[in-house]
């Protein structure tokens, strides 16, 4: 890994590998994960879910449940007090499912019951007599485009339709090339299970909840009004949070959580099993894109077509957002004028799909890329010259008609990429368990094939047209030290740590305490969309800068100095008219400041009908290349080797972001060769670890990677994102090396060892 | 219940033969904790040392070992150079922890056709020592596995222990998942030359509902080849064999896999499992 010099590394300051606050507890097992959570006197809660992916709900009989004994609490869609239904932009998800209603996805919530022991919530659901008619399910999107399929819910079987026409429509390239993709349902499997526990207020007004979410206030949001309580009566705090990945952004046990405990006056605590989290949140949407790109003879791409197909699933979570950023993603970080684009989100009875890392760009990466090695082949360039010769850059316009005014390396990410060393050819006497089949011991290295693909990505960053997704931030000086308080979830990515540094950095302090992440600071946004660091990190940066400059006017003030002359340098207040310095910690302990900031982004536009307008914030770029060995008798693959070059234009901490691109490369690998919710008939098959599959220690590549620092203007500190782009391209990238060593056109991730050999 | 010896615990089987055997507990914990299952007297039997210990006959030239052996013990050391095709195929159960945990005993307990060190008990006639406290009897795997998790022990009876023979000749076990390490068998495959009789044994994996022996192909093979000692074999006749022993296979397709690629999966690894006893 190579990083530009300059940047500060004082310890613990900006630029340095801090240390995590919450790291020894984690690595040591004492951290409390919100599944660790007890109160003094809690039940247990649980949860009756349909079985049925399309079913009419006759009757509920909770009769025998009641007469066993340890059961306190049975609630039903009845005894929901404020809004039925949920959802974070349509509110089309039911709390629980109505008598007389129908279900629309297996594993739809009926019932949370509470009981004073898991055992008895078990037995108590077991009791339960749910009568149900079963319904043919729909599970075929297109069948919702041609209204063939009837509506499963009021609100109709289509989410989201977008197209964009741009320029010419009736350009035809020299060179055309076409294919139709299909991505797989990925899962988040993030390690820390949903988990949440309500402590009623005495009076019975109000609730507490510790839950891991991405969002505290927009849960909050949501729950309130399911409670018909004041946002003021609701108050959340964090639960330790193992991951996210978009599968936080939706509620699932928040409302169940919080009416057990206001029923019965007692805390309630709901924990999911690996198997109910699968039923229990969002997935990455299934697609089927066909993309055709026009070029000329040079390889200069003329125009895009594509019509891309988003199974939504029952309900609509974050459907739209997902497909206007595949649509408007579907150019890939190339060159283009010329657009025909047709997209659809669609409501099917298969399971709810939302947010998870790349939210859309996955599937269009997949696609355009895949498309990109099409047109290096039909032009006889490599795949590095047909992807250097259409490289979008700064001043660019999309096919939005959006100007990139983001800094836009796209050529330094290619160029530096391909600059990392390939590694050693795989020799005869490989480590057994270095060739594919692992500890399997199906091949020998005489059997391996190895190919080296490539994948480069455009991805928006923050939210986009229109959102308002402002970040707030508290610093204080009080007794002595410095505070700092925030609403923004820590799942794992290390904010907490950032916000250290950021106050260390302008306050020239050591030592920086955080204050609960909880719902009594404004909103911060949710941990998504790779846009905390530049958010609240923009949050936290104005509001010490705030606390800074008071600082100085009173130090000014009060010893007779030049205002204007004064800052912080290192840890010292440094006086430039004398030289003199004043350590900051001298005079912490005289003020009393307080400031709380909101930070926002530029503002942004809703896409008009022909999917113009400017509707994103920023840009963030990122090129890999694979290197895959693969058995082509038995499709079984071994990535080798990624080496990527990532567009993050400033590194605040080093170890960090190594993190977040190896941990993104891992769960792209996942997508490209192992990772898929298997679903038949509306039915899960693989709600286990068993059964999906994630990338263990032994499918994990080599990753040798290329920070790119060109610091972005627009960024508070001058670093963008870097979560979602590590995931985004190195699937299409693995996926063209398979293809580069065994010559088929595999247009389906994850790539099935059956795709490979039969 | 924890019995005191082996005795004890033969007198606890047959005075109430439904307790359930609890040897190492991979298998059954993961059926209490997300199946369901409710178990009603629980019987460990890893504390037992008589269990625990494996033992080389020399003058037998056999290897029997105790059904509390976990696999970790295979995979290397004394046991995995007498019978390397089993430290091959322990070595592909699960994680560290599993296989820590996991015993043979328990393997055969489960008894699924997706059990990873079965095709070498198959492929050596390994031979279960299965006891009461009124009778004991031996019984081999092909009888012993009597379809999809069934077995042929009867009320009171438990698996104490298996003898494998040393044999004089290459044996090799190859197991194909999607994912390199960690994963449930799509196929498998265990191939043990007898050097000193000549013949070749391929037992299967994952392909049928329970384990199964070639023995068709096993049978065409040493009509084509004489396996006594060394041999060689050309690519024609590993082609065959592989080809051959496929359709010997009846297996189904599931979420894992389907039976077109298990029943192709099979034909590679018979293959190349060929190849390398010739080698």
């Amino acid at each position: 890994m190579t990083l530009t010099a300059g940047v500060e590394t004082r310890f613990g300051a900006l630029g340095a590998n801090a240390n995590r606050p919450d790291g020894v507890a984690k690595v040591q097992g004492g951290f409390a994960f919100s599944s660790d959570m007890w109160a003094e006197n809690m039940l247990w809660g649980a949860t009756l879910r349909s079985p049925h992916p399309h079913a009419r709900l006759v009757s509920i009989d909770v009769t025998a449940a009641w007469s066993i004994p340890g059961v306190e609490c049975i609630v039903t869609a009845e005894d929901i007090p404020g809004e039925p239904n949920y959802g974070l932009i349509m509110q089309d998800q039911p709390v629980f499912a109505r008598v007389g209603d129908t279900v629309r996805y297996l594993g739809e919530p009926i019932l949370a019951v509470a009981a004073d022991h898991p055992e008895t919530c078990r037995r108590a659901l077991a009791a339960i007599r749910v009568t149900y008619e079963v319904l043919d399910p729909v599970i075929d999107a297109e069948r919702c485009i041609d209204g063939t399929a009837p509506p499963i819910h009021p609100q109709g079987n289509v989410f989201r339709h977008q197209r964009i026409l741009t320029g010419d429509q009736s350009v035809i390239g020299e060179i055309q090339v076409e294919g139709t993709y299909e991505i797989g349902m990925q899962d988040q499997a993030f390690l820390g299970l949903e988990a949440a526990l309500a402590v009623p207020d005495s009076d019975g007004d109000g609730v507490e909840l510790y839950v891991a979410t991405q969002w505290l206030h927009e849960d909050r949001k949501q729950i309130a009004a399911c409670l018909d309580m004041p946002s003021d009566k609701v108050r959340l705090v964090l639960g330790g949070v193992g991951g996210a990945f978009g599968a936080r952004e939706d509620i699932s046990l928040q409302v169940h959580t919080c009416l057990l405990a206001l029923r019965t006056g007692r805390p309630v605590r709901i924990a999911y099993s690996r198997e109910e989290s699968f039923y229990g949140h969002v997935h990455r949407h299934p697609a089927t894109i066909w993309m055709r790109h026009h070029a000329d003879a040079t390889g200069r791409i003329l125009r895009i077509e594509s019509r891309m197909v988003f199974d939504g699933g029952a309900y609509c979570s974050t459907s739209p957002a997902v497909l206007i950023n595949a649509v408007t993603h579907a150019q890939g970080p190339y060159k283009c004028d010329n657009a025909t684009i047709d997209g659809w989100a669609l409501r099917t009875n298969n399971p709810p799909c939302g947010a998870m890392r790349g939210f859309g760009v996955v599937q269009a990466c997949f696609a355009h890329e895949s498309q990109m090695d099409k047109l290096a082949a039909a032009t006889g360039m490599s795949p590095v010259e047909i992807r250097l010769r259409n490289a979008m850059e700064t001043g660019d316009r999309l096919i939005t008609g959006q100007i990139v005014d983001s800094v836009a390396p796209v050529t330094r990410c290619i160029t530096e990429t391909d600059r990392i060393p390939l590694p050693e050819p795989l020799r005869d006497d490989a480590h057994e368990l270095a060739v594919p089949g692992g500890t399997g011991l199906t091949a020998r290295a005489s059997n391996i094939r190895r190919g080296v693909g490539w994948g480069v990505s455009i991805k928006n960053l923050m939210y986009s047209e229109g959102f308002d997704d402002y970040s707030t931030a508290r610093c204080r000086i009080a007794d002595g030290a410095v505070h700092v308080k925030f609403a923004t979830a820590e799942v794992g990515q290390g904010f907490v740590m950032l916000a250290q540094q950021i106050a260390r950095t302008v306050l020239g302090v050591d030592d920086v305490f955080l204050d609960p992440i909880d719902t009594q600071v404004g909103s911060a946004g949710s941990t998504s969309a790779s846009r905390q660091t530049w958010m609240s990190g923009g949050a936290v940066d104005a509001a010490c800068r705030a606390v800074r400059d008071e600082l100085l006017d009173r130090v000014a003030n009060d010893r007779g100095l030049v205002r204007g002359e004064l800052q912080i340098e290192g840890t010292n207040i440094v006086d430039s008219l004398t030289g003199t310095t004043i350590p900051v910690t001298e005079v912490v302990g005289k003020y009393d400041i307080d400031h709380t900031v909101e930070y926002r982004h530029p503002a942004t536009e809703d896409l008009d009908e022909d999917g113009h307008g400017n509707c994103h914030v920023a840009f963030a770029f990122v090129a890999h290349r694979a290197v895959v060995d693969v058995d082509p008798d038995l499709g079984l693959v071994k990535v080798v080797q990624i080496a990527t070059a990532q567009d993050v234009g400033r590194v605040l901490n080093p170890l960090s972001v190594q993190g977040q691109v190896e941990g993104g490369i891992a769960q792209g690998l996942g997508l490209a060769v192992m990772e898929e919710i298997i679903v038949t008939d509306g039915k899960v098959k693989n709600p286990s670890f068993t059964d999906y599959l994630l990338p263990t220690f032994l499918d994990a590549p080599t990753v040798d990677m290329v920070l790119i620092e060109e610091h972005e203007p627009k960024s508070p500190l001058g670093a963008k994102g870097v979560g979602e782009p590590p995931c985004i391209s190195v699937t299409p990238a693995i996926a063209n090396a398979i293809r580069n060593a065994v010559g088929r056109e595999l247009p389906r991730v994850p790539v099935r060892p059956y795709d490979i050999c039969l | 219940m924890r019995p005191r010896s082996v005795d004890h615990l033969l007198e606890l089987l047959a005075d109430t033969p439904e307790v359930s055997v609890l040897a190492g507990g991979t298998d059954m914990m993961v059926e209490i904790n997300l199946h369901g299952r409710r178990p009603g007297t629980v019987v460990p039997i890893g504390a037992l040392e008589e269990l625990r210990h494996w033992e080389h006959h020399t003058r037998l030239g056999t290897v029997t070992i105790g059904a509390a052996v976990p696999y970790a013990d295979m995979e290397t050391g004394e046991l995995a150079e007498l019978v390397p095709a089993l430290a091959q195929a322990a070595r592909t159960v699960g994680s560290p922890q599993i296989r820590a945990t996991g015993t043979i005993g328990g393997n055969l307990g489960t008894c699924s056709p997706a059990g990873d060190i079965l095709p070498v008990l198959g492929a050596l006639d390994g031979v279960i020592h299965v006891r009461h406290r009124d009778h004991s009897r031996d019984v081999h795997l092909s009888d012993f596995m009597t379809g999809v998790k069934r077995n042929a022990l009867r009320p009171g009876e438990f698996v104490h222990s298996v003898t494998v023979p040393v044999i004089n000749g290459w044996q090799g076990y190859a197991k194909v998942g999607t994912r390199n390490a960690m994963v449930i068998s799509t196929a498998s495959a265990c191939l043990v030359h007898d050097a000193d009789r000549g013949h070749v044994a391929l037992a299967l994996g994952a392909v049928a509902p329970t384990i199964i022996r070639a023995t068709q192909t096993e049978a065409w093979l040493s009509t084509r080849v004489d396996l006594r000692g060394s041999f060689r074999v050309s690519r024609e006749t590993t082609e065959e064999f592989g080809r051959r022993a496929a359709s010997e296979t009846s297996p189904i397709s599931d979420h894992r896999s389907t039976a077109d690629y298990r029943r192709h999966a099979v034909s590679v690894l018979a293959r190349r499992l060929l190849e390398r006893s010739a080698a």
